[in-house]
């Protein structure tokens, strides 16, 4: 199947029939409704960092400056064509599996675990797999029949489980689980037949015991803490405890903006990271919230409804791929916040401090708005 | 061939997504709902009770810290304890200008301008309602001038605290130790839960090594502070358990003895009672104030002792090492008799000196006309070095070595606190891995003649000579030296005694030829011509001792060795190794000074004075 190059010539008719608005975003590729909802998670992002960070502009700051730099690269991806994109999906795959092993050759250690790595600015490796790799996946099951047979199915295991094994010794087993899910989902979604879902399930449950014995003792920790946080009040519980209690005592409408006495009292930890959405919820409650999760559900919905609409296998599947995944990235931070899951060290998306978490987020919205536009030009 | 025979129906396929899709859409909207729910069960369902936790009254855990052991000497003398004292805290969220505040602290005298970096460090790694102690011990006047300029410094309180005290101060300074502020690098190794809120940790010696025993288990308390932190009701209380009272071997009489005797001078002296390895005294000098140093010294106080060119903080009874010098002859000599190089009547003739067949290079002994015809007895006695020049070349160094080995030498001894130093037994093996140019590397014949007087390479801590010392008077017997006798339970009052290790005796069982160096060391103390019949004659009971002095730097052929001549610290070091009484010796002595010249005169009499102190109180 063909799919349409990149021609970037708005005829006469476009311009009298659309307002500026319409034809700035058309003629940068990017896409209405997506930006809305980014900007306003992006707004209450800003609004809690600056509440949890102690009230610092000069931190403020900074996040505006990754901001600024991860919008660079939405606008940057956004203006690649899907067909580019796909063609070019084994090369990020395949950088990206280098640099993993150049971390685990000789990365920088930070907060006990090897993550990073230091080419002129430090960043973390594993954070291009989380878009790598989606991007092949995608490309693999582009060009053959769907549902995948068996033998797709495990080259499929093998591109997923190579980074992600790479990434869970380093360890960071949070970033690890978000991209084996993120496989998971594009598999569902290219119509992985039934009997074989209930199969991984089954086997998923199987090896349970036998991933309890390979874990870290401060992982299991973390479990054991999920089921009885007051077993342990002074370590691992700390975070759970406390971050409850900042959720639970705002209420309906919030202690007010800079009045959260966990956070400001910094009895809350990492709330300007991993536990921002404590802070949220503290100081907007019920209503902030809630506004929170609409604002992603507005995000996420509308990236199901790109991919709903695109052209082809390829772009439909890596629409709908980064839609879900970027929910689940918001589902498993909420929900460990809220103690419903075990603590796994996942920042909230487009919320927390930091900066390379951002960028591929952004990214990835730059590919999901490259398929809306890259098909609209071309159907008319 | 699967690929061949399924073609893409790309209209089946965009069906299956979309179902697909659907799915997936169900189970956003259905995770969402989840956390929904959760969000209100939380903020709606709980409200209450999450908000009582939160705002207005908070619940803290706060750690109550345990008591520290006591440490006591063999005869519940109190060597360490816990006194209260006052110190200056500061609670930083409540200092309105912190620059200021330190730098009039500094203006009152209170705090030195040195100690402000690591003070802010502190500070920094806190949270900001948690106190920080800003000076500890507050002496009278610091408390006065405290207390008059109090209105002018929000934020800082005076506090009673449990701290350190040491009531024989320097005298047990090397022996216990001390404890200190607990630093980063000690939060490494120590359990963050148990030591919440305990503010000091031994830091070397017995405090350090009995550390798990001494520092007891952390209690916590639940308590409802209000905003500003104040205790307002306990909720629920833990108490803490007191850590176990040290229980030393310690003789104190013996201790003080040894450390009066030592002072001012540079030195050790180690007594061990020789039928169980018990460390009777352990005394190094010049020592530190260790009730200074556990109450915090200023960084500029801390320097001066650490760079004082006496080295008041080496553990020299522990760490030090030195030329044995003319101690180990009674070894050389049971090594003689034991590989049958000769018997006791054997008579060697002494001129003065000893030369190698071939060679020119004369051996000298410490006595220039020489001892004459002399048997294993009188050269033991009057420490007749040609005697042994000649039993060394006889022997040969490994024979020689491994005897030393079999007494300890060039090993650790294994004392019950660590860090101690291991001494070195040379040999040709050792040599030639030691060196690195090829002409060092060989053994020269004369390397094993000076051995045999305890010269050249041979190096031994004072703890590893008393260890000797003890193992000569058991006769072969050997016991792992032990600071701690037992544990007390200070709530139940029970002791848990720890057993004396027997080490591998020395392998020469024949009676006869202890009895002979025996005789010999005898004759030092108490005989017609021994070297130390002026500390040992006087003795109330039979000892027995052997003087040494050990050269620090080497003088030519054909000079002579005048003391007046040699500047302080490059003069011979004085050992004297000693044990009584003869027949059942209930304590062995090692003394060592630092280029105290001469071991039957310096280093003896604090050998006697040692045996005098501990003889007296026990019988």
């Amino acid at each position: 199947m063909n799919t349409p190059q990149l021609n970037i010539s708005l005829g006469p008719r476009s311009r009298v029939e659309q307002g500026l608005l319409a034809r700035v975003l058309r003629f940068l590729h990017l896409d209405g409704w997506l930006l809305v909802g980014i900007a306003g998670v992006l707004m209450v992002s800003l609004l809690a960092l600056y509440s949890a960070e102690g009230q610092q502009l000069k931190e403020l700051f900074d996040q505006v400056v990754r901001m600024l730099i991860a919008f660079g690269a939405l606008l940057f991806m956004a203006q690649i064509s899907p067909s580019w994109l796909r063609r070019g999906s084994p090369l990020v795959y395949g950088l990206g599996l280098v640099l993993l092993i150049l971390v685990l050759v000789t990365g920088d250690i930070g907060k006990g675990a090897q993550r990073w790595l230091d080419l002129g600015i430090r960043f973390q490796p594993s954070e291009i797999m989380k878009l790598g790799v989606p991007l092949t996946l995608c490309w693999l099951l582009h060009e053959r029949p769907l549902p995948p047979s068996f033998g797709v199915l495990l080259l499929v295991v093998l591109i997923v489980f190579l980074p992600t094994g790479m990434i869970a010794v380093q360890p960071d087993l949070g970033t690890a689980i978000l991209i084996v899910l993120s496989g998971a989902v594009a598999i569902f979604l290219a119509g992985l037949g039934w009997r074989y879902i209930l199969s991984i399930v089954a086997l998923a449950g199987a090896a349970m015991p036998a991933l309890w014995l390979v874990m870290h003792d401060y992982q299991r920790k973390r479990i054991l803490t999920l089921l009885d946080p007051a077993s342990d009040p002074l370590g691992a519980g700390y975070h759970i405890i406390q971050s409850k209690i900042a959720i639970g005592s705002g209420g309906v409408f919030g202690k007010g903006w800079l009045n959260g006495t966990q956070g400001q009292l910094e009895f809350l930890p990492e709330r300007h990271t991993d536990f921002i959405f404590a802070v949220i919820g503290e100081e907007f409650g019920l209503m902030g919230g809630t506004a929170l999760l609409l604002l992603y559900l507005l995000i996420v919905g509308r990236g199901l409804y790109i991919a709903a609409s695109a052209p082809d296998t390829f772009s439909r599947l890596l629409a709908g791929t980064l839609s879900i995944t970027f929910f689940f990235y918001v589902f498993v931070n909420t929900a460990m916040v809220m103690g419903l899951i075990p603590v796994v060290g996942v920042p909230l998306p487009l919320v927390s401090a930091g900066g390379t978490s951002m960028v591929t987020l952004m990214a990835g919205f730059g590919i999901l708005m490259s398929i809306q536009t890259h098909r609209k030009l071309v159907a008319r | 061939m699967a690929r061949a025979l399924r073609i893409k129906d790309h209209w089946r396929e965009q069906q299956l997504f979309t179902g697909r899709l659907l799915a997936s859409s169900v189970m956003v909207l259905g995770l969402l709902g989840l956390v929904m729910g959760r969000l209100i069960q939380l903020q709606v369902g709980q409200y209450e009770y999450f908000s009582a936790q939160s705002s207005g009254n908070r619940i803290r855990v706060q750690p109550i810290p345990p008591i520290r052991g006591l440490i006591l000497d063999r005869n519940d003398k109190v060597l360490a304890e816990n006194t209260p004292g006052y110190q200056l805290e500061m609670t930083p969220e409540q200092v309105p200008d912190m620059v200021d505040t330190l730098r009039r602290l500094v203006a009152s005298g209170i705090l030195e301008a040195a100690d402000i970096p690591e003070l802010k460090e502190v500070i920094g790694t806190r949270r900001s309602f948690d106190t920080v102690v800003v000076a500890e011990r507050l002496t009278d006047e610091e408390l006065a001038a405290f207390a008059v300029r109090r209105p002018n410094f929000p934020g800082l309180e005076i506090r009673a605290r449990l701290g350190r005290s040491y009531p024989y101060g320097a005298a047990t300074a090397h022996l216990l130790g001390y404890v200190g502020g607990i630093s980063a690098d000690d939060k490494k190794t120590l359990d963050a839960v148990e030591y919440a809120g305990t503010t000091h940790v031994g830091k070397i010696s017995v405090e350090r090594s009995f550390e798990a025993n001494l520092h007891g288990t952390s209690g916590h308390e639940d308590v409802v502070v209000n905003v500003h932190g104040r205790k307002m009701q306990v909720l629920d209380r833990v108490r803490s358990l007191p850590g176990r009272d040290v229980i030393l071997t310690i003789d104190m009489a013996a201790q003080l003895a040894g450390y009066q005797a030592l002072e001012g001078k540079r030195g050790a002296a180690v007594a061990i009672d020789p039928r169980n390895g018990e460390v009777l005294a352990f005394v190094s000098t010049p020592a530190y104030d260790p009730n200074a140093l556990s109450a915090g010294l200023s960084r500029r106080a801390y320097l001066a002792l650490q760079e004082d060119i006496d080295r008041p903080l080496f553990n020299r009874a522990l760490r030090g090492q030195y030329p044995p010098g003319s101690t180990i002859k009674p070894i050389v000599a049971l090594a003689a008799l034991h590989y049958g190089v000769t018997t006791p009547e054997r008579r060697v003739g002494c001129r003065g000196f000893f030369t190698l067949p071939g060679s020119s290079h004369r051996f000298r002994d410490w006595r220039p006309e020489g001892h004459g015809s002399v048997n294993l007895y009188n050269a033991i006695e009057q420490s007749c070095d040609v005697y042994f020049y000649s039993m060394a070349r006889e022997l040969g160094i490994e024979r020689m070595g491994s005897f030393l080995e079999a007494f300890g030498l060039g090993a650790v001894t294994g004392v019950d606190i660590g860090g101690e130093g291991q001494g070195l037994v040379p040999s040709p093996a050792w040599k030639k891995k030691a060196f690195r140019q090829p002409g060092a590397r060989v053994w020269f014949p004369g390397e094993t003649v000076i051995a045999g007087i305890g010269q050249g390479y041979l190096l031994v801590t004072p703890l590893q000579l008393a260890h000797v010392a003890a193992t000569t008077a058991a006769r072969g017997q050997r016991f792992q030296p032990m600071l701690v006798k037992a544990l007390r339970n200070p709530a139940t009052g029970t002791l848990e005694y720890e057993a004396p290790t027997p080490l591998p005796p020395v392998p020469e069982q024949d009676s006869a030829w202890w009895d002979a160096i025996i005789e010999g060391m005898h004759g030092v103390m108490q005989g017609p011509r021994g070297t130390a019949r002026g500390v040992g004659l006087s003795a109330p009971y039979p000892m027995a001792g052997k003087s040494g002095t050990a050269q620090v730097f080497t003088i030519g052929q054909k000079e002579k060795y005048v003391a007046k001549d040699v500047a302080e610290r490059r003069r011979d070091h004085a050992l004297f190794i000693a044990f009584a009484p003869i027949a059942e010796p209930r304590i062995a002595v090692a003394v060592i000074i630092e280029n105290g010249e001469s071991g039957s005169k310096a280093a003896a009499p604090i050998a006697r004075a040692v045996i005098d102190a501990y003889l007296k109180t026990t019988t």
